[in-house]
């Protein structure tokens, strides 16, 4: 799979306003303790339900997004990946969302219980039923390592415009 | 950098029109010899602006990180233009001519925020659309996707005609002569690409207003503007030139108080070719055309024009889009209406009704203005709008330079489910023209030459009014806020009642943002004049400053006194009193937040200025042209390769007959279509006069392409298209030595 874009979202009631990760972005780019090469961070807190604010990077994106009001951090790997893109994306937005809940020290906490994948390339991945087949094998056997096979439901875009995406959500 | 990027142009095969096609791949073949190092930094860089491909601040590897200056470490040393870096993310201009837009177009742009920029499609000042941190390599498939939708990002940068602008209400404006739609649009296709545009020193803008009064397009800044005007029932324009803002700016002046509109177009030819001819090429900075109008003088220039009239050949293309243009009109989706029981509707439409909703010249129908805050709306939001304006209306969206979007013949009866729609997108602002909808340049955010974050500015002072009810101070609601992050007023500062540009300065050895105040320029009558500069106030102080000159305003305005004449009155001395302790800066160990910008958190610093693109590269035709002779041969490689003998042989000899017309337009300025006539010619004034014998070889590399002529039509083998590739090369390597002989400076002693 190519340019995946992985979305961990925030638990109800962060007491962050979404310009609080800028300086915090400017950091991890001072520490390049990133693996990927960081550039420059974007402001769209302006935006309703829009990219938040974005942490570029020339192999991928991070943010504190907050597409459709839902809080949360996404990775946006732009560039090709040697090996397993779903792990590396995710192990990636785990990462961010594990050093966001440091930086706020409480503020902002991300739910484990639901995951939303997204292939941003839609001539590779196009949103139809044989795009979502001819990934569903790779991306169900990833959510049944993060969930546990049958304990989770799947929800996919009913607007044929938007990319495929797929989002999992752990059932008891 | 995409890996589908390859399929997307065997994926719109057929769909795109042909002449724009070849131009993408063209694009493509660039992109591959530059890669190659068979390019030109200085001819790549111009050719991408051309296309709309434009750098991004830090392409030149250098970021101030908040600590100290870094490199950015990418692993590719190579370069798309002098001091740009090949990987570094750049941003793609989309020229939207009229800003018109359709609901597939709109679904294009989302797709391609989503894809290869940031989620994000930025509306210019120039109704254009913007897509920011795009990779090089990336482009050619964005511009087919584009293409197959019908936009073109050709001419969008660079040294050509810009977008056309015009009045986005025009067509159901009030107040207009007539609908300048067509006649924009026009001249947008008769000019794009025109052999007469391709050798400018600098840009031409070109503007057209339905009338005289407002300032829905800005003629008055523009190098050529026109003003629509019905005179003894016949449709023409009050003509408007060498206007222009920038550093210095200048207020068009009028050129003629009445163009019949058949003169419209070669009226634009003639005076691009002027501008092309006399226009400064060396100096940047006195290049655009409202310096060589001052040159000249406007009736020398005026001579100049008409003359140049006089010689041009009759194009039939200049009045061939006039047929049935005056009962031209776009349609309705829906009958109209009328808005029943206003006071029944929520205080917050009563709010948006009022600011953003405009009653068209036809009854019934309205158009209405979607906030977009700094210009931004995301792929979701585009597709949402994609859904009204086929849902409410035909298709009939457009831009508008104040950043913003309109979807016109909405019936008034459709307006709450409308406002309701784009409520549920979060597209349903108040306050559109009004002094919350604050305009910005994108500055330090992603230019080069921003000095200060226009953006994190017109932000901040959005959300000040707002929460200041400045929207509801009937003095001051309809004032103008725009704000630039340098001096070249990107964000039309100087025809704000309140403009404000970047600037820095220092004190005790650290650097500070500033913004430069401009008070009282006129937004109505085209931007009939240019604001005050009253001193620099440091960024974080902004809003201050700007709540006390409101203040006063407010306060001591006389009945009926406009913004423009209070400021006139009181006078600049006073102005600057007003904001004088403002101005005073603390040391850095006093105060160190007024060393920072807005949003940005960084220790300020100039250092991550670039080397702008604004002004392009200058690259004659001639360089132009012997590029493309060398794509051309490459692309025969390739095909050979490929095994297409045909198309090798074919690419191969148009290879030879680009660089030999190069050369006759160069020396000659001999412009000849047909492939007998430019050997002919090219015999006549390069072989026969011996001017492109080679010392060693003679003429031996001439005889090679009058030799593909002889064999022009004649199938080859796959051995005799490899020599005539070959072939091909050599004669290119001819045209330029001789070009080189032809040039070098004789000789001293």
């Amino acid at each position: 799979m190519e340019h995946v874009n992985i979305k961990i979202f925030a638990e109800p009631g962060a007491q962050i306003s979404l310009d609080e990760a800028i300086p915090v972005f400017h950091r991890w780019i001072q520490k390049r303790d990133l693996p990927e090469l960081l550039i420059d961070v974007t402001d769209y807190s302006h935006v309703i339900a829009g990219p938040g604010v974005l942490l570029i990077g020339h192999e991928a994106n991070y943010s504190l997004d907050n597409a459709r009001n839902e809080l949360g951090v996404l990775y946006n790997r732009k560039a090709k990946v040697e090996g397993d893109s779903l792990k590396q994306a995710y192990d990636a937005a785990l990462t961010a969302a594990q050093r966001l809940e440091q930086e706020f020290d409480g503020k902002l906490k991300f739910r484990h219980d639901e995951v939303e994948v997204t292939l941003n390339d839609r001539m590779l991945h196009p949103n139809t039923e044989a795009g979502w087949n001819a990934v569903r094998g790779e991306l169900e056997q990833f959510f049944d390592g993060l969930f546990e096979a049958g304990h989770y439901s799947v929800q996919r875009p009913t607007d044929p415009r938007e990319r495929l995406w797929v989002r999992a959500r752990r059932t008891n | 950098m995409k890996a589908s990027n390859s399929q997307w142009k065997d994926h719109l095969v057929g769909k795109i029109e042909p002449g724009l096609a070849s131009e993408i791949d063209a694009f493509d073949s660039e992109i591959a010899l530059k890669k190659q190092g068979k390019m030109e930094d200085k001819v790549f860089a111009e050719t991408r602006l051309r296309r709309g491909a434009y750098g991004q601040r830090y392409d030149n590897g250098q970021r101030h990180d908040g600590l100290e200056s870094r490199r950015l470490a990418y692993a590719n040393p190579n370069t798309k233009g002098p001091t740009t870096l090949w990987d570094a993310p750049g941003m793609q201009r989309i020229k939207i001519p009229f800003g018109g837009l359709n609901a597939t177009q709109l679904e294009v742009m989302a797709e391609l925020a989503e894809e290869y920029s940031d989620g994000i499609a930025h509306v210019t000042t120039r109704q254009d659309i913007q897509l920011h941190f795009i990779h090089i390599e990336d482009t050619p498939a964005i511009m087919r996707r584009l293409g197959a939708a019908g936009i073109t990002t050709r001419e969008a940068c660079g040294n050509t005609v810009r977008n056309v602008t015009a009045c986005p209400l025009s067509g159901v404006c009030r107040d207009q002569a007539f609908d300048v739609t067509p006649y924009a649009k026009a001249a947008a296709y008769f000019l794009l690409g025109h052999p007469d545009t391709q050798d400018f020193g600098r840009k031409f803008k070109i503007a057209f207003s339905g009338c005289g009064d407002n300032p829905c397009a800005l003629v008055r800044i523009h190098d050529l503007g026109c003003v629509a005007k019905v005179k003894d029932g016949q449709r023409g324009f009050e003509v408007y030139v060498g206007g222009g803002l920038g550093t210095v700016p200048y207020v068009a002046k009028l050129y003629t108080d009445f163009l019949p509109q058949e003169e419209l177009l070669p009226l634009a030819q003639a005076m691009t070719r002027v501008f092309a001819r006399l226009g400064e090429k060396k100096n940047r900075n006195t290049a655009r055309m409202k310096f060589l109008v001052v040159k000249l003088g406007l009736d020398e220039f005026k001579r100049l024009v008409e003359e140049e009239r006089k010689l041009l050949t009759p194009d039939p293309r200049w009045t061939s889009y006039l047929d049935g243009i005056e009962n031209e009109q776009e349609t309705p989706l829906r009958d109209p209406g009328l808005l029943q029981i206003e006071n029944a509707q929520p205080e917050d439409f009563r709010a948006w009704r009022e600011t953003n909703v405009y009653a068209q010249r036809q009854a019934g129908y309205a158009t209405v203005t979607v906030a977009l805050p700094l210009g931004d709306l995301t792929a979701d939001q585009l597709r949402a709008l994609a859904d009204i304006a086929r849902n409410y209306v035909n298709e009939t969206v457009r831009t508008t330079v104040e950043q913003n979007i309109v979807l016109r013949w909405v019936s008034e009866s459709d307006l709450p489910s409308v406002y309701n729609d784009l409520k549920a997108v979060g597209l349903h602002h108040a306050g559109a023209g009004t002094i919350t909808d604050t305009v910005a340049c994108p500055g330090t955010d992603t230019c080069k030459l921003g000095i200060s974050s226009s953006r994190g500015l017109a932000g901040e002072l959005r959300m000040h009014m707002a929460e200041n009810g400045a929207a509801g101070n009937e003095a001051i609601k309809n004032l103008r806020i725009k704000v630039s992050g340098c001096f070249n007023s990107c964000g039309q500062h100087h025809i704000a009642d309140l403009g404000f540009y970047g600037v820095s300065r220092n004190k005790g050895g650290f650097a500070a943002p500033h913004f430069q105040v401009v008070l009282g320029g006129q937004w109505t009558e085209n931007a009939g004049s240019y604001g005050l500069a009253i001193g620099a106030v440091p960024s974080k102080r902004v809003p201050e400053a700007a709540d006390r000159i409101l203040a006063r305003y407010t306060k001591e305005r006389t009945e009926g006194e406009s913004f423009q004449a209070f400021i006139r009155r009181i006078g600049k001395a006073e102005c600057k009193k007003m904001l004088e302790d403002l101005m005073v800066m603390p040391l850095h160990s006093e105060d160190t937040s007024l060393y920072s910008d807005w949003h940005d958190p960084r220790e300020y610093t100039t250092g991550d200025m670039g080397i702008g693109e604004c002004a392009g590269e200058v690259v004659s035709p001639l360089e132009f042209q012997m590029t493309a002779s060398e794509r051309e041969v490459f692309e025969a490689q390739l095909a050979f390769e490929a095994g297409d003998i045909p198309k090798a042989s074919k690419l191969a000899y148009d290879s030879m007959a680009r660089a030999a017309t190069a050369l006759l337009v160069w020396h000659k300025s001999f412009y000849i279509n047909s492939p007998d006539g430019v050997v002919e010619a090219f015999r006549k004034e390069f072989h026969d006069t011996q001017l492109f014998f080679d010392p060693f070889a003679g003429g031996k590399f001439a005889h090679y392409y009058f030799h593909a002529h002889e064999l022009l039509g004649q199938e080859r083998t796959a051995e005799s298209a490899h020599r005539l590739i070959e072939e091909a090369q050599l004669f290119i390597e001819a045209c330029h030595s001789c070009v080189g002989r032809m040039t070098a400076a004789p000789v001293k002693g």
